[in-house]
């Protein structure tokens, strides 16, 4: 019967991952990750980009919302700045898709940055209001500087090309995917073991005692911006790179609102959380789709309400996590995991 | 001469109706420290109550107008009950994304209901044109005007002389010290909460006469937050007066410079006013201890 987890070593106590159930757990899902793409179709693998673009951005968000405690509304004018500008340094300049997304990354922490700078004064809701604002007045630009962007016109990105292979279909852009959101979960999950992301946390819990013990809060406060901007921005890249296209209504105030829910129900402060939450957002609307279509047949009226369905069902989801697990699907996963080890105790 | 009185007299109509938007807001946050960003959707729902039962139903328009204030104080008592006061305690994120979930559930049972194809209001309001200083202005918009002037005295003999105002002021200031005086605290936020949805009932309903009915009424709830941060979250003459100076903004700069400039620089003016005055122009400072 375990007790508990000690550790005997500073080596066991600084690693990622503790015990052999864990590591075993690590090691079927690579495996998984590895063997998905040979046996999906390429609706699954559609999927899987999806969530996959949807886990970075959901991992940036939660970097400045989950761990700093900044709260952004502003996800959606982030993502378009980083679609943005791959796309234009792709067409216009004629970069190789990787330095463009890895420029449109710097590009965007430097707006991420530049935005949070009233973080500084602001807090809770009026900041949520000024990166609200962050979101209006960036879609505005992206809709009326047409000399760049081309206004509502969509800017068409070509095919992003790796090895002198182009990489136009699903199976092949799995693979730039997924590795770069494994290295973005690398570098995040051990961020927070550096002195910058304890400082992150310290402002999250306390701001006030985080200063008094030495944290400079503008400099931690904006680098926590511009180092989330940074993945949201390249999630935004990959967007523009995966669809080929890049039009404004792709990263309007409804995108923010749903990375929001994605990082709430899946977890605050926690990439696992992230990675859930990104899954289950992504997929909840396609699974009402399915379940809609397959029984249009006995309720023909599903068809036309199907759209609002799914809008309520978000809204639902939402606010019923919030009521009965506020800490999210991370906190059910581990219930789910303490009940088997502790089984047949409860506790 | 004569643009410039036909574009303040656009802005300062524009501008009550979004300080009566405004009201509800600042009515919530003030007893319960909740912004409730469903509040543009407490409008549309406000707006479709009564299109449904004079246009649709055909009821007179007094009654249906008190028949949907009813059912919008019941909608807030509700909403209150089931989704708000679980959240009491909560940090500040889960209460603003509980609202925006509130939001997207409403819209979802509005179009369900109502479609989405936007239509004509009943028109028992007069809106004929009315000739100002040289000026002309939809009669319905000075309507907007006198309701929301009216509105603002009423706010303010109800929170200095009624019980209810009074008690809601002392919940706003702190909940334990009003709880230990006697005052129920859920029945404050309940009262909170229903005349919060009446006002935007009433609000919903002026828009919409000047707009027509459909889902983009929603998106107003959008337009008042520069004008409750502007006036302070917390101050109901901030709201009156944030409305008036972000209409009359939008007013000029769309008359003016125009190319949709008039969207954006309420959000410009918003973040800056923050920069220097954190708390708007006349919200109450809080002052943080560790």
């Amino acid at each position: 019967m375990i007790s508990g987890i000690f550790h005997s070593s500073y080596e066991k106590d600084m690693a990622l991952r503790h015990t052999h159930a864990q590591k075993i757990r690590l090691v079927i899902l690579i495996i998984a990750l590895i063997a998905f793409p040979f046996f999906a179709n390429r609706y699954y693998l559609t999927l899987a980009n999806q969530v996959g673009i949807a886990v970075i951005g959901a991992i940036g968000l939660n970097i400045l919302v989950g761990y700093t405690g900044q709260i952004s509304l502003g996800q959606g004018g982030f993502m378009a700045v980083g679609a943005y500008a791959a796309g234009l340094l792709t067409v216009r300049l004629g970069m190789p898709w990787w330095a463009s997304t890895l420029l449109a990354c710097a590009v965007t922490a430097l707006v991420g940055a530049l935005f949070g700078i009233p973080s500084l004064r602001l807090k809770g809701l009026y900041l949520a209001i000024a990166t609200l604002s962050a979101q209006v007045i960036i879609l505005w630009v992206v809709t009326h500087w047409t000399g760049l962007t081309g206004g509502n016109d969509a800017l068409v990105v070509p095919d992003p090309m790796l090895f002198g292979l182009k990489i136009n279909s699903d199976f092949n852009f799995y693979w730039v995917v997924w590795g770069i959101a494994i290295i973005v979960t690398l570098l995040t999950v051990n961020l927070f073991r550096t002195r910058f992301g304890r400082a992150f946390i310290a402002i999250r819990d306390q701001d006030i005692a985080a200063s008094v013990m030495g944290v400079d809060l503008f400099k931690y406060k904006l680098l926590a911006f511009a180092i989330s901007s940074f993945w949201v921005g390249m999630a935004g890249a990959l967007t523009a790179h995966y669809r080929n296209i890049v039009t404004w209504e792709r990263f309007t105030v409804d995108v923010s609102v749903l990375y929001l829910a994605m990082i709430i129900i899946g977890g605050l402060g926690s990439v696992t959380g992230s990675y859930l939450g990104a899954m289950f957002m992504t997929l909840l609307p396609v699974l009402l789709t399915n379940l809609g279509r397959a029984m249009k047949g006995s309720f023909p009226v599903l068809e036309t309400i199907l759209p609002f369905i799914q809008q309520g069902a978000f809204g639902l989801v939402i606010i019923l996590f919030l009521i009965f697990e506020p800490e999210g699907l991370n906190k059910i996963w581990k219930n789910l995991k303490d009940y088997f080890r502790l089984w047949p105790f409860s506790y | 001469m004569a643009l410039f009185i036909q574009l303040t007299l656009t802005g300062l109509t524009n501008g009550a109706i979004l300080a009566l938007a405004a009201l509800g807001f600042v009515l919530i946050y003030k007893s319960s420290d909740v912004i409730n960003f469903a509040q543009g959707e407490f409008l549309l729902i406000g707006a479709y109550v009564i299109f449904g039962l004079v246009a649709q139903v055909g009821i007179f328009w007094p009654v249906s107008l008190i028949l949907t204030v009813l059912i919008a104080v019941a909608l807030g008592v509700v909403v209150e009950r089931l989704v708000l006061r679980p959240m009491i305690g909560e940090p500040i994120i889960s209460v603003i994304m509980v609202t925006i979930g509130l939001s997207s559930l409403l819209k979802a049972i509005v179009s369900a209901i109502w479609g989405t194809i936007p239509q004509a209001f009943p028109a028992f309001i007069p809106s004929a044109p009315v000739k100002i200083l040289g000026a002309t202005v939809g009669e319905d918009r000075l309507w907007a005007l006198v309701i929301a002037v009216l509105m603002l005295g009423l706010f303010n003999i109800f929170f200095t002389r009624s019980r209810e105002g009074i008690a809601m002021r002392a919940v706003a200031d702190d909940q334990q010290a009003a709880l230990s005086m006697g005052i129920s605290v859920k029945k404050i936020f309940a009262w909170a909460w229903s005349i919060a949805a009446a006002t935007a009932a009433l609000g919903g309903l002026l828009v919409a006469n000047i707009v027509g009915v459909s889902g983009e009424l929603a998106g107003f709830g959008l337009r008042v937050f520069p004008v409750v941060i502007l006036g302070g979250l917390d101050s109901i003459p901030g709201a009156i007066i944030g409305g008036i100076i972000i209409g009359l903004l939008e007013a000029y700069t769309g008359g003016y410079i125009g190319q949709g400039l008039n969207q954006v620089l309420p959000f410009v003016v918003l973040i800056v006013i923050l920069m220097v005055r954190p708390y708007g122009l006349f919200g109450q400072e809080i002052i943080e201890r560790v």
